[in-house]
Parts: C-alpha cells; sequence; structure tokens
C-alpha cells in the first residue's frame, strides 16, 4: 500500500512567557511517530490538552511544528515555500470541529464554496452548476445555494465546510472533531457521509476526537495520546479488543457504553485510576503517565520508555513490555 | 409498590421571545421514586434542562411556567412546589433539592475560596451558625467529595483547581445541606471522560450515603445506561418514553428511542454502519402537529400528523406516546 503521510519525531512546543524571559514550554507535542497510508483513516484519540488537535495542525503547518518532519507523497511538509506549499494546501485540507465559527457569515453558500476553487486557480465550466453537484453530493441540493450560514442548522453547516472542502478535491484530510459539537441522531449522518466519500474517492483521513465509539467506527488504525506522547499505536480493532497500554486500558473501560448490561460489567473491571492528566508545562518525568500509573515501576520514574512492536502493527511505549 | 417522591403532571413552559412563543416544554408528566435514579434523556433543545429547571420555578424571563403541578412529597407532606411564593421556594430550593449543573468553572464565584462557598450555601439555610463554622464544615464536605488534603483545600480559590476537582466542590455545596433530591444536570459533560467515570461514581456513592434521590439530565445513552435505574426519553419539549433502563435499551418503543440507540457508536460493538434519523429538530415555535416525531418517523401514517399521542403505559413500568402502540 502507498504511504501517504509519514510523521517523524513531530515536536511542537509552545513557550510560556514571564515578565522578562521565557519560562518554560508548554510540550504540546513531544517528538511523535505515525504514518497512514492511502484510503485509511488514522484515529488520534486522547482527552482533552494531549496534543492531538495540535498535532493535526502541525501536521498542515497551520502552526509550525518545532522540530521533526512531515513527510507528504515524499516530500517534506516542512520545507515548502510559494507554490509548492500553495499545491500541498491544496491537496491537503481540514475540517474543523466548530462549524458555527468556521464558515464565514457574510457569504453565502455559492461563495463560501467557489472561494477555495478560485484561490487555487481551478478552472471550472459552470460554477453553479460545480456547486450544485457538490451541495449534492453532501446531501444538500440547489435551494441551498444563496442562503448564508445563519440559515443553517450545525449539522447543515458541518456539509458546507465538507462541500467547501471537496471542491479542491484534496487527497488527505484532517478531521479535527468534526461531530463533537452535533448531536448524536445528526453525528450518525456525517459519520456515514465521510466513510462514503472516503470508498468514493480515496480519501486518506486523520481522524481526531476524544469519543472513543466514533473512533472505533471510523478507524482503521489509531493512536492513543497522552500529554503530548502517543503512547500505543496499531490496528484500531487490536487496540480496541486488547489494550495494552495501562492509560489506553483505563481510556477504554472508563468510557460509559450504551448497553446496561454490558455497563455492570465494565464498571466492576474498571481500573481504579484517580487524578487528572498534569500540566503539560512540566510533565513528569520518565514516563508521564507513571504518577497515576498502578503498575509503575523504579524505571518508570526515570526513563521515558520506548515505542516498541509488541505483535505485528500494535506498538506500545511502557516498561511492562520492554526487556530493559 | 416504591414511594413517589416527586409527581410532576403536565407541566408546560414557554418563552416568550421576539421571534414568537417557544413552547420549551408541553405537557411533561412523570413520576420520581424514592432512592432512585431518574435520567432525562435527549438532544438539544429537547427541554430536558428547562424540565429539570422548572422543578423549582427556576425559570427566568421571557420563560413563564403556563401550566401544570410538581408534587414534592415532603416530609410534612405533598406539596405544590408550583405554587409556592419566592420565599417559601428559596426553602426547598437547594436545600432539599438541590442542583449541580454543567459547567464547573460557571458555577463557582472566582472571587471566593471554595470553603467560603459551601459555608455560604449552609448559612444561608441556617444549618450553620456562622461562616467560621461552616468552613470548619467545608472541611468534612470536601473529604466526602473526595478531595485530597481538604485542609488545605478549602482555603484555594477556584481557579487554583481543576476540571473535575472544581465539579466536586460544586457537588459539595449541593450535599452540604443534605438534600432531599439531586438534580445533576449534564455533570459531566464539560469534563473528560476518565474524569467524568470518578464524577459518577462519587455521585452514585453519594447517593447511596445521604439516601438521597438524582434525577439526572443527560444527553449521553452510555451516562444514562451506567448510572439510571429509570428513563424518560424527551423530544422536541415532550417525552415520548418512560421505562427502565433494562425496558428502554432492550426493548425501545418509540421510534426515535429506537433512532436514538442506533445511532449512537457503540464502542465495544463492532458496526459497518450506523443507523441514522432523517432530518433535524424541529424548530419549537412552530413545532409539528400532531405527534412532533412524525415527519422524521419511518412509521408515520395520517394520524401522527393530526393528532397528539397520550403516554400509554405497554408493559409494567413502561410507558410510550406512540400511535403505533
Amino acid at each position: 500500500m502507498e504511504k501517504v503521510l509519514e510523521v517523524n519525531h513531530l515536536k511542537k512546543y509552545f513557550p510560556v512567557k514571564g515578565l522578562f524571559f521565557t519560562k518554560g514550554y508548554v510540550k504540546a507535542v513531544d517528538d511523535i511517530s505515525f504514518e497512514i497510508y492511502k484510503g485509511e483513516t488514522f484515529g488520534l484519540v486522547g482527552e482533552s490538552g494531549c496534543g492531538k488537535t495540535t498535532t493535526g495542525r502541525a501536521i498542515l503547518r497551520l502552526i509550525e511544528p518545532t522540530s521533526g518532519n512531515v513527510i507528504f507523497k515524499g516530500k517534506d511538509v516542512t520545507e515548502l515555500k510559494g507554490d509548492a506549499l500553495k499545491q500541498f494546501r491544496k491537496e491537503a485540507q481540514i475540517m474543523f470541529q466548530d462549524p458555527y465559527s468556521s464558515l464565514n457569515p457574510r457569504q453565502t453558500v455559492f461563495e463560501i464554496i467557489m472561494e477555495p476553487v478560485r484561490f487555487h486557480g481551478i478552472h471550472v465550466d459552470d460554477p453553479e452548476e460545480f456547486v450544485i453537484k457538490l451541495l449534492e453530493s453532501v446531501g444538500l441540493n440547489e435551494m441551498h445555494l444563496y442562503r448564508y450560514p445563519h440559515e443553517f442548522s450545525g449539522g447543515q453547516r458541518q456539509r458546507i465546510a465538507l462541500a467547501r472542502l471537496l471542491a479542491v478535491r484534496p487527497e488527505f484530510i484532517v478531521l479535527d472533531e468534526p461531530t463533537s459539537a452535533l448531536d448524536v441522531s445528526v453525528q450518525a449522518n456525517i459519520l456515514n457521509m465521510l466513510k462514503d466519500l472516503q470508498k468514493e474517492f480515496g480519501f486518506t483521513y486523520l481522524f481526531i476526537s476524544h469519543d472513543l465509539g466514533v473512533v472505533k467506527y471510523m478507524s482503521h488504525k489509531m493512536g492513543v495520546m497522552y500529554l503530548g506522547k502517543l503512547v500505543e499505536i496499531g490496528p484500531a480493532e487490536l487496540i480496541f479488543e486488547n489494550p495494552l497500554h495501562p492509560y489506553a486500558q483505563f481510556l477504554l473501560s472508563a468510557i460509559p457504553v450504551p448497553d446496561p448490561e454490558l455497563a455492570v460489567e465494565l464498571k466492576a473491571r474498571r481500573e481504579k485510576i484517580s487524578g487528572e492528566p498534569p500540566s503539560p508545562i512540566n510533565p513528569p518525568s520518565g514516563c508521564r503517565f507513571h504518577p497515576r500509573c498502578p503498575y509503575a515501576k523504579d524505571i518508570c520514574r526515570k526513563e521515558e520508555p520506548p515505542l516498541i512492536e509488541v505483535e505485528q502493527d500494535h506498538h506500545v511505549a511502557c516498561w511492562l513490555y520492554s526487556k530493559a | 409498590m416504591p414511594e413517589p417522591i416527586l409527581q410532576v403532571r403536565d407541566l408546560s413552559v414557554h418563552f416568550y421571545t421576539y421571534a414568537g412563543i417557544v413552547k420549551a416544554i408541553e405537557k411533561v408528566s412523570f413520576d420520581v421514586y424514592k432512592g432512585e435514579t431518574f435520567a432525562l434523556v435527549g438532544e438539544t433543545g429537547c427541554g430536558k434542562t428547562v424540565t429539570s429547571r422548572a422543578l423549582t420555578q427556576l425559570i427566568e424571563s421571557p420563560g413563564r411556567i403556563v401550566d401544570g403541578k410538581v408534587i414534592y412529597y415532603s416530609s410534612k407532606g405533598p406539596i405544590n412546589l408550583l405554587e409556592l411564593g419566592e420565599e417559601d421556594i428559596r426553602e426547598i430550593r437547594g436545600n432539599e433539592i438541590a442542583y449541580i449543573f454543567q459547567d464547573p468553572h460557571a458555577s463557582l464565584d472566582p472571587l471566593y475560596t471554595v470553603g467560603y462557598q459551601i459555608a455560604e450555601g449552609m448559612e444561608v439555610h441556617q444549618r450553620i451558625k456562622n461562616i467560621k463554622e461552616g468552613i470548619k464544615k467545608a472541611i468534612e464536605i470536601l473529604r466526602s467529595v473526595l478531595i485530597p488534603d481538604a485542609e488545605k483545600r478549602v482555603q484555594n480559590y477556584p481557579h487554583e483547581l481543576s476540571g473535575g476537582m472544581k465539579q466536586r466542590v460544586v457537588i459539595g455545596t449541593s450535599i452540604a445541606n443534605d438534600p432531599k433530591i439531586l438534580v445533576a444536570d449534564e455533570p459531566t459533560t464539560a469534563l473528560d471522560v476518565t474524569v467524568q467515570a470518578q464524577i459518577l461514581d462519587l455521585i452514585n456513592k453519594l447517593k447511596e450515603r445521604y439516601h438521597a434521590t438524582v434525577i439526572l439530565i443527560t444527553h449521553n445513552l452510555g451516562v444514562v445506561a451506567e448510572t439510571a435505574d429509570r428513563v424518560g426519553v424527551m423530544y422536541a419539549g415532550k417525552i415520548v418514553e418512560i421505562g427502565s433502563v433494562g425496558q428502554i435499551f432492550k426493548n425501545p418503543l418509540h421510534p426515535y428511542t429506537k433512532g436514538l440507540l442506533k445511532a449512537v457508536p457503540n464502542p465495544m460493538v463492532k458496526s459497518e454502519r450506523l443507523e441514522a434519523i432523517p432530518g433535524t429538530v424541529p424548530n419549537l415555535i412552530t413545532p409539528p402537529g400532531g405527534c412532533r416525531f412524525h415527519p422524521r418517523c419511518p412509521y408515520a401514517t395520517e394520524i401522527c400528523k393530526q393528532k397528539a399521542p397520550e403516554l400509554v403505559e405497554i408493559e409494567d413500568g413502561h410507558f410510550v406516546a406512540c400511535h403505533l402502540y
């Protein structure tokens, strides 16, 4: 299979400014690596503040990574300039969480969708027909052509955002919590549509979410993030069946399942982990999860665990699985 | 026969806005039994929060409670909470019926220490003589909501605490007066899943310890399956189905409940395709006539467009408002 995206040792530190000097850094993303193959969805899960959104933005260079590189179709994205960067911006798109702030309230749907088309100088014979086709592919129609964003519901706005990015025929799309602002009945519609479009056009997705049910439904492979680090990577099914990292186990057991019988069973098995993620400004030494981990040993406090392959394609960064 | 602690009958709340009258809830009726956890579920704008707030007249202008009764079985006998005056309802609100709101950041005053805020509620309801005594009590309360280092934390300001800790403090303020009913309105929506599990666990423990009754408002069906005994499903300002957790999840009757259950991705089950409910939630200024779900319902017939269905009991304790039954 063709590798579309390769992320190597990506880091993004945000400086914390004091009165005169930089007091320290928020290590939002700290040395993460993964790859995504063509037509696949890579799910990135973690709790708020773990760095999943920063990862998505750094990959697209919406924020400049501190170090590391991102290889997109054989080219290093972090070194692109000028026309090459513009071309990359066309091929790699993003869909944001909040459909209320990602559409210009003063533009009609037609203008919203045509803007990136004009910007990238894509020639279309009949703009109106072009936009209507796009609207139809996301379940809207020509009636909506000259309406403004405020006339639409949240789910419909996400469809418009989707039509806008389809207009430039991207290959790779970062979906940053695309359904978190929507109700479940609407969420199901959007998720199904994203899956259908992927099948039809062979899109590659990076799907960022905190909702494990949604990630399981969407992803082929997934990565679990904790405090700026990827602690486990593997095929989504394997991770859900057999999570290895204590944090992944904890996260999976903590989700409330919409099934009362299963819930009783899961609750009994739920790992007793207390506390909340610490601040990423001065993250704990060694393994960042050690202060909350029930299995923490001496080495966990001192040394950072490397990411190792435990079974095929299933990697974990935890001393429980390393021989060191 | 379980003993009711709260009986809501035909509760209607309307909001008088410039755009028109928003019929936020219409003829909502349900019972809550002593010692249980009753969950109200539904999507944004279905009226679950309005219902919970109307119980103690917590509806502000332009909203108005236009109809209905809320019978509360207090230790002194049944009272209709909606007939009480301002002073009398304040005796009940925060004292016998306490609230936990969604956003812990907005529920606490940033200018006072958490100890003071817990003590204030007790002083208002004359549980303590002065704030000083209250702060001592607040330490015990912080311990009971499992905040470590309670002696030090009592002097903290809200900004010094994390989201989960703040929600624990909010829960502390609401249990301080030993309430009979705890109304938790999306208590974990602003929190991460791992913290959510801890908070739900805490609410459950406190419920047992204080023999309280919990009314849980949520949109998360997972949370309902895990914590509730009985469930009321709301859609567009109406209750469409009521039953035990087992009845609702194993044998959902209303097409909306069925659709909702199929639309949620279950992380423990592999599914190839989610079944979505077509359309969107209606506007409550001009809600659809008849059954409010009929424009989105796959089984809708002529009668559904004309007549609003009443709640009928199908099996023991399982009510549904649908013409199919």
